[in-house]
């Protein structure tokens, strides 16, 4: 168990804001490595019988999942942690070639509050990394914004084709503190 | 090099693909890729010029997103290889409409016939076992390929995958389309979906 320095007097509920818009726009398939900022989600979607979550070795497989859902008529929604980005580089490549909607979630660490020096590369670089690989970025900083902001980006994924990353801030995650 | 006796990899993938009826067959990138090309364009062949690693993983979201439709990776060793935990993930949700067949020359033929681990102790049949993939099967003969791919066409007993050995000379290639809207969309559409 690990304290969060900003932990709120009630469970969040903006999960359930993100749940609630993935189930609006008919997504089935929600392939995730197991991430502790993604739990309540997760949580949800396995109990959801509309979708199916599918748990992952590795962040890549889930970008190959989607294109292949997309083939046989479904959407999915890719969730991760920011060190995860790191892992998908390549596989990123099918998504202009095959031209699927291609929408992903990322917890992010080592960019507010980090204590462990480890994540700060990766995560100070996956905004980069996705706006490289031709990925929109979206954040939303706060649980007041992540209605809009999922929203917006599950439209512009779906409807338009954008490949869209919404960035949930390590600030609306909470920073994990292991140290005394 | 060529060991003898080995399976052509030409004569298996068209024994795997010769009473496809319903399959999506995907093909890994590299030499697979042209086998499939060879046994004959198809609306419902998904050619992989990319991705690297991810052929078996596109065929579990085919799968999962049709469950009464065969699909059918057809890979290499290395490429199969490079996602290797794909196999567990597919172990955990056993599509049972989804095979895989792994042509395995033990070799990276498409970068220069290299080794790959498969040429060593790597046994990608034992791996796809312990992943909880139970019909496992390491085939070296044209009967047990065809046995497989009748195999293929019952939705209800797997996945299922298979390490064939072959051959390791390079065949003439026949390419595919590279144009991957096209394949994609060509899928989609003989599945009866419209672009958006």
């Amino acid at each position: 168990m690990h304290a969060r320095t900003d932990a709120a007097d009630t469970a969040p509920t903006w999960p359930d804001d993100i749940f609630a818009t993935l189930q609006r726009f008919d997504v089935r398939q929600v392939p995730y490595v197991p991430d502790a900022g993604h739990s309540k989600l997760i949580l949800r979607v396995l109990d959801s019988p509309a979708m199916r979550g599918i748990p992952l070795t590795t962040e890549e497989e889930g970008v190959a999942l989607l294109a292949g859902a997309w083939a046989g008529g479904q959407r999915g929604v890719l969730l991760m942690q920011s060190s995860g980005v790191g892992n998908c580089i390549n596989m990123l490549s099918l998504i202009p070639i095959l031209r699927f909607p291609f929408l992903t979630l990322v917890t992010m660490r080592g960019e507010w509050g980090e204590f462990n020096p480890w994540q700060v590369p990766m995560g100070s670089t996956t905004q980069g990394v996705l706006e490289l690989s031709g990925i929109k970025v979206l954040r939303a900083s706060n649980a007041a914004e992540v209605p809009a902001v999922l929203e917006a980006a599950a439209a512009q994924a779906y409807n338009a084709l954008t490949p869209t990353a919404v960035l949930l801030s390590q600030r609306l995650i909470g920073a994990k503190v292991f140290t005394k | 090099m060529s060991k003898a006796n080995l399976l052509d990899r030409r004569q298996v993938v068209s024994a795997l693909l010769a009473n496809r009826k319903d399959v999506v067959a995907i093909g890994g990138l590299g030499a697979s890729t042209n086998d499939i090309t060879a046994a004959g364009d198809h609306a419902r062949n998904f050619y992989l010029w990319g991705g690297m690693g991810g052929a078996a993983m596109i065929g579990l979201g085919l799968a999962l997103a049709q469950p009464t439709l065969p699909v059918l990776v057809i890979t290499g060793d290395g490429e199969m290889l490079m996602g290797m935990g794909s196999l567990a993930t597919i172990g955990l949700q056993k599509p049972a409409n989804l095979s895989i067949a792994v042509l395995d020359n033990e070799a990276y033929g498409e970068t220069g016939g290299q080794t790959s681990h498969t040429s060593a102790a790597a046994d990608l049949v034992g791996v796809a076992r312990a992943c909880g993939i139970k019909d496992s099967r390491a085939i070296s003969t044209m009967a047990e390929v065809e046995a497989f791919a009748k195999a293929v066409h019952d939705l209800t007993a797997g996945p299922r995958f298979a390490s064939v050995k072959i051959d390791s000379a390079n065949l003439e290639r026949i390419l595919p389309t590279r144009d991957g809207t096209y394949i994609l969309n060509r899928i989609r559409g003989d599945l009866g979906f419209q672009p958006i």
